[in-house]
């Protein structure tokens, strides 16, 4: 049961606002209902709807009929993958350019946004939306930078996906010819299969993470269109070898771009900022 | 687990098509999950269970059928099998290989039961 509204909803994914303490909305595709057939006294049982989901006792009575093959050939993710297709027709018909920022928990994503943001919000209005499984305290972080932001709470969910941002959209003031940034859930392995919606994909991994990284996670990598190595501030205390990250990633993906920075000191930070201006301008 | 919200949308594209096809019961989900798509088929396998409780998937085998990885070298044209994105063209040294098979995730096709009480 929901803490906060006391509604039935379990273990899905919330929507949240800095400082609106009362303010929360369920991410629901109205999927809910199931229809299962009963073991009745009917000779054919009826399919009915109901809320919520339950064992059945079924019992080993399932008799012989007739069985068959039905060909589907369908896409496991087909479903998120449309919805993403629509949430990238929705931001490209309004200009907006859309970052799904990825990485390890504590890569420094959220740092990141919070040094990019200042840089470029008196030219272009920035939005961004926080994914995490608990707690808005990322999303207070970027709400003391006063631009538009959202939390996505994905509770047991170890990644975003495209209804939950589609619906997070819908709670976020977006303005046209704008820079939405979405920071999903701490983790390599996952978020990379689900589609957002986004224009572009960008990994991030620190300098204490090891510079096999790449082919540890090699989806990932695959999936990336850009690299940013970050914390390059600790290069002289740690065993990190920045050439041999960067060949082991392109070994997996030899289109990605890549940026050495640090978001503590501010180094590296001109040419991320330069190609992400470049990038807006041109879109 | 990304496994679990995996398994919990086949079990809904599998629910959804058996119960347009009228079927009591589904008795086998055929599954195509290519080495190099990042899914692991024993936790896929575990989490389907779980996820297909009370829908009409519940006694389904989960098969999986899982295709190599092959790669097809872009200067050379030689086809090889891959087991990792970073391959490199055995005859040539080219990395501009593309994967041409091992990615797949697809729900085949799906078996059902036309149950007669
Ligand atoms: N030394 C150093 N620390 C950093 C840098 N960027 C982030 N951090 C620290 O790394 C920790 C995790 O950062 P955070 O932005 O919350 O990571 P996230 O989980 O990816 O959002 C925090 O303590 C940051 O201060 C950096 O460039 N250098
Ligand atoms: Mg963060
Ligand atoms: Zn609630
Ligand atoms: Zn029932
Ligand atoms: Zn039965
Ligand atoms: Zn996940
Ligand atoms: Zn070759």
């Amino acid at each position: 049961m929901c803490d906060t509204c006391g509604c039935s909803s379990d273990g899905g994914a919330v929507l949240r606002k800095p400082g609106e303490n009362d303010y929360h909305v369920h991410v629901s595709d109205g999927a809910h209902e199931h229809t299962h057939t009963h073991a009745s006294d009917e000779h054919h049982a009826k399919p009915h709807l109901h809320e919520g989901q339950h064992d059945h006792a079924h019992g080993n009575h399932h008799h012989e009929g007739t069985s068959r093959k039905v060909l589907l050939e369908q896409d496991v993710l087909q479903k998120n993958n449309l919805l993403a297709e629509r949430n990238r027709g929705y931001f490209e018909a309004r200009n907006i350019f859309v970052l799904n920022f990825l990485s390890s928990p504590g890569s420094g994503k959220t740092t990141l946004l919070e040094k990019t943001i200042p840089l470029l919000q008196k030219r272009f209005p920035v939005a961004v939306i926080e994914g995490d499984q608990q707690t808005t305290n990322d999303a207070d972080r970027i709400h003391a930078l006063r631009v538009p932001v959202i939390q996505v709470n994905t509770g047991s969910g170890c990644h975003l996906d495209a209804l939950m941002v589609n619906r997070a959209v819908k709670e976020l003031d977006l303005q046209d010819d704008s820079l939405l940034c979405i920071e999903n859930v701490g983790n390599l392995v996952c978020p990379a299969l689900f589609d957002l919606g986004e224009a572009l994909k960008v990994v991030i991994i620190s300098v204490t993470e090891g510079d096999d990284k790449p082919l540890k996670y090699p989806n990932m990598f695959h999936e990336a269109d850009l690299c940013i190595l970050n914390k390059i501030d600790l290069l002289p205390y740690v065993d990190f070898d920045v050439a041999k990250c960067r060949e082991n990633a392109m070994r997996v993906n030899h289109h990605l771009e890549w940026f050495n920075l640090s978001a503590k000191t501010g180094e590296g930070l001109a040419s991320w900022q330069e190609w992400l201006e470049k990038r807006l301008t041109q879109h | 687990m990304h496994e679990m919200s995996i398994a919990m949308s086949i079990v809904e594209a599998v629910d959804a098509k058996a119960r347009a096809e009228g079927a009591g019961r589904v008795s086998e989900v055929d599954l195509l999950v290519g080495k190099l798509a990042g899914i692991h088929p024993e936790s896929l396998k575990f989490c389907f269970s779980a996820a297909a409780k009370g829908t009409l998937a519940q006694e389904a085998l989960l098969a999986i059928e899982e295709p190599e990885g092959v790669g097809e070298c872009g200067e050379c044209g030689m086809r090889f099998p891959v087991t990792f994105y970073y391959a490199e063209c055995p005859d040539c040294r080219s990395l501009r290989v593309t994967i041409v098979s091992g990615e797949e995730f697809l729900i085949q096709s799906i078996t059902i039961e036309e149950e007669g009480e």
